[in-house]
């Protein structure tokens, strides 16, 4: 039996490792904590949740400055989808409260399988569209970004309706999971709303504090947060994700991401499997 | 004339809204460290058990609560309040830009970040 010391700083590590990885190979911090935390420390998954919920808005919080000088974000966009993705959070948060621990495993596992694969396949490039779209048009969605050659290049948004329907689904996941669901959220914009991929990634990481503080109240109020858990969970992976950022230029991300999709297929599998067995 | 104008103060309020949440997350580290150590030193022998689920002690689930037994110098109270700022760092950034729509007095996002400001209001003082 670890001391409180040596268990919160083994906490405080696997974090630090949690927050750097999730910022690398961009999966976000929470897919890794939260199984790390019941996996490795059989941590129970509500706690698990809890504390991840608050690292995810420190990462967001804490990178949103550096992303917002860039140019990158589209504030509009982000502001206009989480109505989605609030409302979202709210009924996952309630909805945790509700399902047993299994199921949320279970569900869990299935989002980080999805997650390893985005993480293992090739980017694409999707193709700027030059019409405009009414909806789009109306919210003044469409926006700009700076192009390698240094100049602004405009992009259309498309398909709103689909878009804020999948924020929903990612703001659900989000308050379900206590992940920051950064897979969904620029599936949502890249794939449905046909933003381009720097932008979509950005502007999601900008949502993401937003949407994990929908849920963070109710897991507050619900007793999911412990102080004495969060805190070496919170600093950890703030401090790995901070690090991350700073040497993700020069990293070789490619092989990285691709080890460590398969590395996070093999920990859903095992999820899914604890979750159907009943061990959570 | 008209989108030059509106790209300087978009530009503004981006670096304004970007340091605010630094700011805030820089705040709530520190506090969260600083319980931490305090708590750490203190029950240097007593590990709690998080394999089983028992909800929170009610006073550290609360605003209320919170606020008092960080007042009161408990340390697990103060790295609650440490996390209760930082879950206030998003909402005070949503707080921030319906102000700044409303100053450009474009009502169509004024209104949309307001709801999105509500539903988030609803979940830290939600029972």
């Amino acid at each position: 039996m670890h001391s409180l010391l040596e268990f919160t700083l083994w906490i405080a590590a696997g974090s630090f490792l949690a927050g750097l990885l999730g910022s690398l190979t961009g999966l976000g911090g929470g897919v890794i904590i939260v199984p790390l935390l019941t996996l490795v420390f059989h941590v129970d998954i509500r706690y698990a949740i809890g504390a991840s919920l608050v690292s995810v808005i420190a990462t967001s919080s804490g990178a949103a400055a550096a992303y917002l000088r860039e140019g990158f974000s589209n504030i509009r966009v982000g502001m206009f989808l989480e109505l989605a993705t609030t409302i979202g959070a709210l009924c996952g948060a309630f909805l945790a409260t509700r399902v047993p621990a299994g199921a949320i495993a279970i569900v869990f596992g299935i989002v980080l399988l999805y997650s390893a694969w985005t993480s293992i396949k090739p980017d694409e490039n999707v193709p700027i569209h030059e019409r405009t779209d009414r909806l789009a048009t109306l919210l003044k969605l469409d926006g700009t970004y700076p192009a390698r050659d240094g100049n602004l290049r405009a992009y259309h948004v498309r398909r709103v309706p689909l878009g804020f329907a999948l924020m929903y689904v990612a703001g659900t996941l989000s308050g379900l999971l206590g992940i920051g669901s950064g897979a969904v959220k620029v599936l949502a914009m890249d794939r449905a709303m046909r933003i381009p991929f720097k932008v979509s990634t950005t502007t999601s990481n900008f949502m993401i504090g937003v949407t994990a503080a929908a849920s963070a109240g109710i897991y507050l109020h619900r007793g999911y947060i412990d102080p004495g858990l969060a805190m070496p969970v919170m600093l950890g992976v703030l401090l790995g994700a901070l690090l991350g950022a700073r040497i993700l230029p020069e990293a070789k991300v490619r092989t990285l991401r691709t080890i460590f999709g398969v590395a996070i297929g093999a920990v859903a599998v095992e999820m899914i499997v604890k979750g159907v067995k009943g061990h959570f | 004339m008209e989108t030059a104008r509106h790209g300087i103060s978009e530009k503004r309020f981006e670096s304004v809204m970007g340091a605010l949440l630094r700011a805030g997350v820089i705040l709530a580290a520190a506090i969260v460290l600083s319980g931490g150590a305090m708590y750490l030193l203190k029950f240097d022998s007593v590990r709690p058990d998080y394999r089983v689920f028992r909800s929170e002690a009610n006073d550290l689930r609360y605003m209320h609560g919170i606020l008092g037994a960080a007042a009161a110098g408990h340390p697990r109270g103060l790295i609650q309040l440490g996390l209760l700022l930082l879950i206030a760092t998003p909402v005070a950034r949503v707080a921030f830009s319906v102000i700044a729509y409303v100053s450009e007095r474009d009502w169509l996002y004024a209104a949309i970040t307001l709801f999105v400001l509500g539903v988030l209001l609803y979940s830290l003082t939600s029972p």
